[in-house]
């Protein structure tokens, strides 16, 4: 349910990088999440296609890396992918685990077009 | 035109974070024991803090920020009970985002309470990836969910401090099955301190306004020797 503030949070991540790199264009966006995140690909692509309208990133495309969730288990260092219903060792059956990855949330790149080389730095392009 | 990757690797939730460490600051220089109360609908989080600020409303000055997506309800129940209320209507967010709290904070004179207490808006998935700035965050299970939660909302059960299982009174008369929900939070938050209690009989109920009062104490304790 929450996907409109979160794709907020994209379009201004995106936004500020795109004008600090002069873009004149957002072609693709790439984002990672874990699949611990809670969130919904299509939700947020429905969200994008509203709210980037007449920006920069108009009709970029998103990209969507998820990431399964990892464990480690902190008694035989086994390093596996959990079923969904349990949360113990498939090789020990200990409980005693670590988080390795799963939570991540990110703007990983964008694909911009532009005109002038990278370093240059103009605001108030929108 | 020149094609290019931008590199940019940056947390999508970064924003509301700043927000809630602004949110913290502001808490501390107040001197301002904070929880967030998160929790399924139902599971009896007005419940528990209705009986919380009736309880240590004699010792503790107490304001209680509720968010709901309709209504003022949970916040007329905790006013009734003796604190300082506030509530927020979400409109249709599922949670509550650093900024809502901050424009909480902003009605309530921080320096002359002594608790504050969060009632995160009712849902196990959406309020565990939105930092508020709480100092304490604490989730209430309730037994009649059952006993699978952990493994079906591991984001919550991994995120939170303290954990509450209420409804015990009712372990007799439904399935739950205590060691498999405990092997769940063992795997998710390790060591994590649990109160198993009933808003209802009571019961287990003064471990945990002893934990309350310990923390408050303890924090008082640790801001006055900075």
């Amino acid at each position: 349910m929450h996907e409109l503030s979160i794709t907020e949070s994209v379009l201004e991540i995106v936004l500020r990088h795109a004008n600090s790199a002069n873009a004149q264009h957002v072609r693709k966006i790439q984002l990672v999440i874990g699949d611990l995140a809670s969130i919904v690909d299509d939700s947020v692509q429905f969200y994008w296609d509203i709210i980037s309208k007449d920006t920069l990133a108009e009709g970029a495309t998103l990209q969507f890396r998820r990431l399964p969730i990892e464990l480690l288990c902190l008694d035989c260092q086994n390093h596996f992918q959990p079923e969904t219903d349990r949360f113990d060792c498939p090789r020990c059956g200990s409980s005693r685990l670590q988080i390795i990855s799963g939570r991540e949330f990110y703007v990983e790149s964008i694909d911009v077009e532009t005109n002038l080389p990278m370093s240059s730095y103009q605001n108030e392009q929108i | 035109m020149i094609n290019q990757r931008i590199s940019i690797v940056e947390n999508i939730l970064s924003a509301n974070d700043r927000l809630a460490s602004d949110n913290r600051q502001r808490l501390d220089s107040a001197r301002l024991f904070s929880v967030n109360i998160m929790a399924s609908p139902g599971a009896g989080k007005t419940s528990l803090i209705e009986r919380t600020v009736k309880t240590l409303s004699n010792r503790l000055k107490i304001a209680v920020i509720d968010g709901d997506i309709a209504t003022s309800l949970d916040a007329d129940r905790a006013a009734a009970a003796g604190a300082l209320a506030v509530q927020i209507n979400t409109g249709g967010e599922c949670h509550l985002d650093a900024v809502m709290l901050q424009n909480a904070l902003n009605t309530l004179e921080l320096g002359e309470l002594d608790l504050l207490i969060v009632e995160n808006v009712g849902n196990l998935v959406c309020p565990a990836g939105f930092k508020l700035g709480t100092h304490s965050s604490v989730l209430v299970a309730s037994v009649p969910e059952g006993d699978d939660k952990p493994y079906k909302y591991p984001g919550t059960y991994q995120g939170v401090d303290v954990l509450i299982l209420n409804k015990i009174d009712l372990l007799p008369y439904v399935p739950f099955k205590m060691d498999y929900f405990k092997q769940g939070v063992q795997a998710l938050n390790p060591g994590i301190s649990t109160f198993p209690l009933s808003c209802l009989t009571g019961e287990g109920l003064s471990t945990w306004y002893e934990w309350v009062e310990i923390q408050v104490s303890r924090y008082r304790q640790a801001t006055n020797s900075t």
